[in-house]
């Protein structure tokens, strides 16, 4: 029995133990809260060697030890750190850094207070307790007699005038006055606490009392608290006085211009208009004046924007510098719009910031003061005046203010032109640009010591802030990635690029691991066994799985059989993931964070250890594994009579590449049950095909290409060639479909609140606009977008009877145009929005694949516990819950497509090169390809070039004819006849592979080969 | 997510630095409140219940007797002020009134009322302040105040409401708590070891229901001690005042034969 127990809350400390506030609601009504704590004296403080707190409830993290006497000068007697808020909001880069582990005291004050006022910081926060080499206690102060405080009703006389205005500004300044007093008042309780512990013993030296560090941003809070005795720091001051200063020294974030002697400040430029202040904002955007939406910088011209706001149909575009305001890829921004007199289209130019800005000062953007001119302001505004704009007018407007940031750090190369010294000893401070890998983000500005170290590396940064009068954000280094191109590098840098977990499995993960390792088996049939309970032994069938080559994470299997009375059974078999990980453990935490395995081209990183994913859950042939099972009774006509699903045991009979299931199909010398089977599965397929074609599927298109690699070890790509699509391939996608169709309906029917589905919204009609125009135009061809059906059969029609490869690319530019697929729990939207407009089912979810995806886990739960195997855990009832796991899958998933994305464009990158190499040796001259014109610029064209399945630029010096209604450029050479070239005409270009002088990175170049030689244009 | 205080945290502990199976503070003050013949003030933490208990006495309607028992009449009052947004719930409240007929229909089994056949008792109960628990509550200040009116009953009744956080079960819970997780109200009858009710508004797993009643159970016998504590002290009380010191240092002794 539990202990239970009746907490005493002295009615006389009324004013310690009661908290009093009023809160607005979102309704506008304002409610008194009352809200009491308990306050106990069973608290830890943590510290080692305490005797006092022996007893503790606290449930033990690591006690921790004060520093050893010589880690910082300043405190002989050894120190434990008490960081403040602030310390956390700005410098977490520090904190998480490995060079930097003195014990730190966090308070619950603190925690909290982060979490109010920043979600990610705190998730990282909350990250780094759990870190084994950091020095981290916890201290609950808010529930220890002695250090929970009470809020001091004159601390804030002026408020209380205030407080008719506005409870909720009253309440929250309370909470921050509340909150600074809090901090210290804890500080001196622990330097007490330490010195009651250590009592002078007579006889012998008195024992050293360590320090208590209070760490603190706001000189305030400093001046405050060396009042009471306490001694506190600043981060800089505190880290200059450790042991080895230099590296840490470079994690700071950029502090507020402290340093800036005033008179330079005074004359400083404004480089962009304030913000509004945010309380004008929210009223503004309430009222309809302004209107909310997320920033999009254009990769193509970097001094152009734009933002999706609900209210318009059209994106707002923000032209310039000032308009764009300091607003980064991804930022939630206020934006006003101007009148409509002053609406643009959006320009037809491509402007390169690493051209233009090549000169830009680092030091400087504020110097223009002493006379010189304003090189990059006025070359800009010519740039931007110069653009020659089309008629057909966009929304335009400015950012006001940002609502919600999206930084996070960011992989950069330094740029070697704005080093002041590259003398590789000099450990100087230096001001250098750090570029973005991403085309989308501007120059980060930061101050390092270790430049001419980190030249030709790829290191990651972190933006701190941007004020008015810097042109760039400023920014600090978090850490070197790598030499650039090698391998190790870019991979790394593009997993942080799309923020892809892949660090190995913790200990407490693989701790769920079944502990027989590789050697578990099904255990042998019995009724004891829990593994065989509810468990069909479906081991005799003849169950085959059909992979693509090289693949050993098998997380389906198929079979067909006739049955007696005509019809014909068809079984779906899929890995039994959640036999393995369980709700609730920490290998189901990290799954879900992870959401999804990530493929790149020459490396996998899983959701789940390899041990399940390739061994115990994937069903591999010749040994039993267990399954749940989807089986279906279908009649000749595929038409499901009966489906039931559930747990088996199977022993696949053979495993399938994709060519040779086609090859044994194929044999009309093949006549075994297998060879039937998978014969019987493929007719069934057609049928099923034809079904889902009728009902208005599409049939879409997205390049892809394959790498060739060397060979596993040493992964150099060798050639590129486009995949290819057999039978065989559709023959499994229409059973995996039909698998998550049918287990869609049953947990739907099961858990209406919670069932795990996914949908894909029909694309709004305005998406397709331009493609429609541009079809019309040039091809004249019409393309229906009324329903998927029509769309699907308008798509059909668009070909090119002498070019073959024409109806993928539109396919391609039309998927382009539709928004994409997302899990969601059924209870959060209404019904008549859970279909699947790609598919054409009117509900769809994802089973198939439970040991890459984590939302096929969550499904294959629910209808474990819908079939009555299992009962449902908690969780999974909780509709919040089920949302926030699947808002993270979501994007999880997003990021893996990109990441594997990118990581086919590195490689399609270094084969180019590897062909160009092998061209020069041979003489055989230079890599031409064909390639489709996609889009007109007035000074460039871009393509896609469809058997690399990448795309690119041809850029022109010079600005030539362009008709953007008709969507051609007139080309004139001097001295030949002038070429059109328009959107879908057939060109070939040449490729090269050059270095970038900047970063070292090899990028690919593309100019025209024909119909006109643009390389001197 | 919804709210973004922290139910229960890492270190176990909840949001007012209670732990799980921790009640809140409980106050009992049994002295005479006027004409009522027995009453109860009593607070769980921050809600708070005055109970009055009229009777047995003749009933004002013929119509409202049985001639074999005493009728038990309960009759809530919200105060507008007890909850931080001011509301107004008139008697006629539907929700009022099924919270009445919970607590007669908890006590009618307790209360030994064939020995009053043709009266009435009535028990008024004002709920000054609330944060969550506010059935249990009424049902231990009933108890209380019945006691104090010197109406024989069976047993005690004490009453106590837990919820499932995730998995992890909890003790008493606050309004802020009540309104994020799964809940439900056990009352208990500590020396019969019986449960006289059982309710929940909301859903919770079948799975965590035994968990649950097991505690609250455990719970009641708690409460149990308390609140026997509080009536001894007010019989000392009423004793000393009262007369002649013929005070035996132990009444405790007799206590535990009655109840």
């Amino acid at each position: 029995m539990v202990e239970i127990t009746i907490r005493k809350r002295p009615r006389s400390e009324a004013v310690v133990t009661q908290r009093k506030f009023f809160k607005k609601t979102a309704k506008g009504k304002v409610i008194k809260v009352l809200r009491e704590r308990y306050l106990r004296d069973d608290i830890a403080c943590g510290i080692k060697s305490c005797s006092t707190c022996s007893v503790s409830c606290t449930p033990v993290s690591n006690d921790i030890s004060e520093a050893p006497s010589d880690a910082h000068s300043s405190f002989p007697d050894g120190h434990f750190l008490l960081p403040d808020t602030n310390v956390f909001l700005s410098q977490m880069d520090l904190l998480e850094s490995p060079l930097f582990n003195p014990p730190i005291l966090l308070l619950q004050t603190v925690v909290e207070e982060v979490r109010h006022r920043s979600l990610p910081l705190y998730n990282r926060l909350k990250a780094l307790m759990t870190v084994d080499d950091k020095l981290i206690w916890l201290f609950y102060n808010e529930y220890h007699s002695q250090t929970a405080i009470v809020r001091n009703e004159d601390e804030s006389p002026n408020d209380r005038n205030d407080r008719g205005k506005s409870f909720v500004a009253l309440w929250l300044c309370f909470r921050f006055q509340l909150f600074f007093v809090g901090i210290r008042k804890a500080a001196a309780w622990y330097q007490e606490h330490i010195g009651l512990n250590r009592p002078p013993v007579r006889g012998k030296p008195q024992a050293k009392i360590p320090t208590v560090v209070l760490l603190t941003e706001d000189a305030a809070n400093r001046q405050k608290s060396k009042q009471e005795g306490i001694v506190s720091l600043s981060v800089r001051n505190y880290v200059e006085g450790l042991r080895d200063p230099s590296q840490i020294l470079d994690l700071l974030a950029a502090e507020k211009d402290e340093e800036i002697e005033p008179t330079r400040a005074s004359g400083r430029q404004l480089h962009y208009p304030e913000y509004l202040p945010t309380s004008t904002v929210l009223a503004g955007i309430k009222a309809g004046q302004l209107h909310q939406g997320h920033f999009n910088a254009n990769q193509y011209n970097y001094l152009e924007g734009s933002a999706s706001v609900p209210t318009f149909d059209q994106h707002i575009l923000l032209i310039g510098r000032e308009n764009m305001n300091r607003a980064t890829n991804g930022d939630v921004v206020a934006v006003e719009i101007f009148p409509e007199s002053e609406w643009k289209a959006p320009a037809d130019e491509v402007l390169d910031q690493d051209s233009t800005l090549k000169n830009d000062d680092v030091e400087g953007s504020g110097d223009e003061d002493e006379g010189e001119p304003d090189i990059v302001g006025e070359k800009e505004s010519k740039a931007l005046a110069s653009e020659k704009r089309s008629t057909k007018r966009q929304p335009t407007g400015r950012v006001v203010g940002v609502i919600k940031r999206n930084w996070r750090p960011y992989v950069c190369h330094i740029d070697s032109s704005s080093l002041t010294s590259s003398n590789s000893t000099s450990l100087s401070v230096q001001t250098v640009f750090a570029t973005p890998v991403s085309r989308l983000l501007p120059r980060i500005r930061l101050r390092t010591r270790q430049a001419p170290l980190l030249l030709g590396q790829k290191i990651l940064v972190s933006i701190d802030r941007w004020e008015v009068t810097s042109r760039y954000p400023e920014g600090h280094f978090v850490r070197a990635l790598g030499k650039v191109e090698s391998k190790e590098a870019e991979q790394e840098s593009l997993l942080l690029e799309f923020d892809v977990p892949y660090r190995p499995f913790g200990k407490a993960i693989l701790d769920c691991l079944p502990k027989e390792g590789e050697q578990w088996v099904v255990p042998p049939k019995s009724d004891i066994s829990p593994e065989w309970k509810q468990r069909e032994d479906l081991r005799e069938l003849n169950i085959c799985s059909i992979d693509p080559p090289g693949c050993q994470d098998i997380d389906d299997a198929l079979h067909a059989r006739p049955l007696p009375n005509g019809n014909i059974e068809a079984g779906v078999h899929i890995a039994d993931v959640s036999h393995f990980v369980y709700a609730d453990t920490a290998m189901d935490h990290e799954a879900a964070s992870r959401g999804t395995t990530v493929y790149l081209v020459d490396k996998r990183i899983d959701m789940l250890p390899a041990l399940l994913g390739t061994n115990l859950c994937s069903l591999r042939p010749f040994v039993e594994r267990l399954a749940f099972s989807a089986i279906w009774e279908l009649s000749p006509d595929a038409d499901i009579v009966n489906v039931r699903f559930t747990k088996s045991v199977i022993a696949s009979k053979a495993a399938f590449t994709y060519e040779e299931a086609q090859v044994r199909k194929d044999d009309p010398n093949q006549n075994d049950d297998i060879t039937a089977s998978i014969r019987l599965l493929n007719s069934l397929a057609g049928k099923l095909k034809a079904k889902r074609m009728a009902a208005g599927a599409l049939n879409l298109a997205s390049p892809e290409v394959k790498i060739h690699l060397d060979s596993s070890e040493s992964s150099d790509p060798i050639d590129v060639e486009q995949k290819e699509m057999r039978e065989t391939n559709s023959l499994v996608e229409e059973f995996m479909l039909l698998a998550n169709i049918s287990v869609a309906g049953k947990i739907q029917e099961t858990f209406p609140q919670t069932a795990v589905l996914r949908r894909h919204l029909p694309p709004p009609k305005t998406n397709f606009e331009k493609l429609q125009d541009i079809l019309l135009k040039r091809k004249g061809l019409n393309l229906d977008v009324s329903t998927s059906g029509d769309l699907a059969a308008s798509l059909d029609k668009c070909i090119d009877p002498t070019e073959p490869a024409f109806n993928t690319l539109v396919r391609i530019m039309a998927t382009r145009c539709m928004l994409s697929a997302e899990y969601f729990s059924s209870g959060s939207v209404s019904k008549d929005t859970f279909g699947h407009y790609g598919l054409a089912s009117p509900i769809y979810t994802h089973f198939t694949s439970p040991i890459r995806r984590y939302a096929d886990v969550l499904a294959h739960r629910q209808l474990s516990a819908a079939i009555g195997y299992a009962p449902l855990h908690p969780s999974l009832h909780s509709k919040p819950h089920v949302e926030r796991v699947l808002d993270v899958v979501n994007r999880r998933h997003r990021m893996a497509q990109m990441a594997s994305r990118a990581s086919v464009e590195f490689y399609v990158g270094l084969a180019l090169k590897g062909r160009e190499e092998r061209a020069k040796a041979s003489n055989s001259g230079e890599i031409i390809e064909e390639a489709f014109v996609i889009r007109t610029f007035r000074n460039g064209l871009g393509v896609f070039i469809n058997s690399l399945g990448i795309e690119g630029l041809v850029t022109f010096k010079k600005d030539m004819q362009f008709d953007a209604e008709n969507y051609n450029v007139v080309i004139q050479p001097s001295g030949v006849e002038p070429v059109t070239i328009s959107v879908f005409d057939k060109v070939k270009v040449r490729l090269e592979v050059e270095k970038d002088k900047n970063t070292q990175r090899g990028r690919v170049k593309m100019t025209l080969a024909s119909p006109l030689d643009s390389r001197n244009m | 997510m919804g709210s973004r205080i922290e139910i229960l945290n890492e270190a176990g502990f909840r949001s007012d630095g209670r732990r799980q199976h921790e009640l809140r503070d409980l106050n009992i003050d049994l002295s005479r409140h006027g004409e009522a013949d027995g009453s109860a003030l009593i607070s769980h933490g921050l809600t708070q219940v005055l109970v009055s208990v009229h009777g047995p006495r003749e009933a004002k309607m013929r119509s409202h007797t049985f001639h074999d028992r005493a009728n038990i009449n309960v009759e809530v009052t919200v105060a507008s002020f007890s909850t931080g947004e001011r509301r107004k719930r008139l008697r006629g409240d539907k929700r009022i009134l099924e919270f009445a007929a919970t607590i007669k229909a908890t006590f009618e089994p307790v209360i030994r009322t064939s020995l009053y056949p043709r009266s009435q008792i009535d028990i008024y109960i004002q709920v000054l302040q609330q944060d969550g628990g506010t059935l249990q509550t009424c049902i231990n200040g009933t108890t209380l105040a019945l006691i104090n009116a010197g109406i024989p009953m069976t047993d005690f009744v004490c009453a106590i409401s837990g919820g499932v956080h995730s998995t992890s079960p909890m003790l008493d819970l606050t309004t802020l708590e009540e309104n994020d997780i799964p809940h439900v109200t056990v009352a208990v009858m500590p020396k019969a070891k019986k449960v006289v009710l059982v309710t929940m508004e909301t859903r919770l797993h079948v799975d965590r229901f035994e968990e649950i009643l097991n505690l609250a159970r455990d719970a009641g016998s708690i409460l149990h001690r308390e609140m026997k504590e509080a009536v001894l002290n007010r019989s000392i009380s009423l004793v000393s005042t009262a007369g002649p010191a013929q005070l035996r240092e132990k009444g405790e002794d007799d206590m535990n034969v009655d109840y």
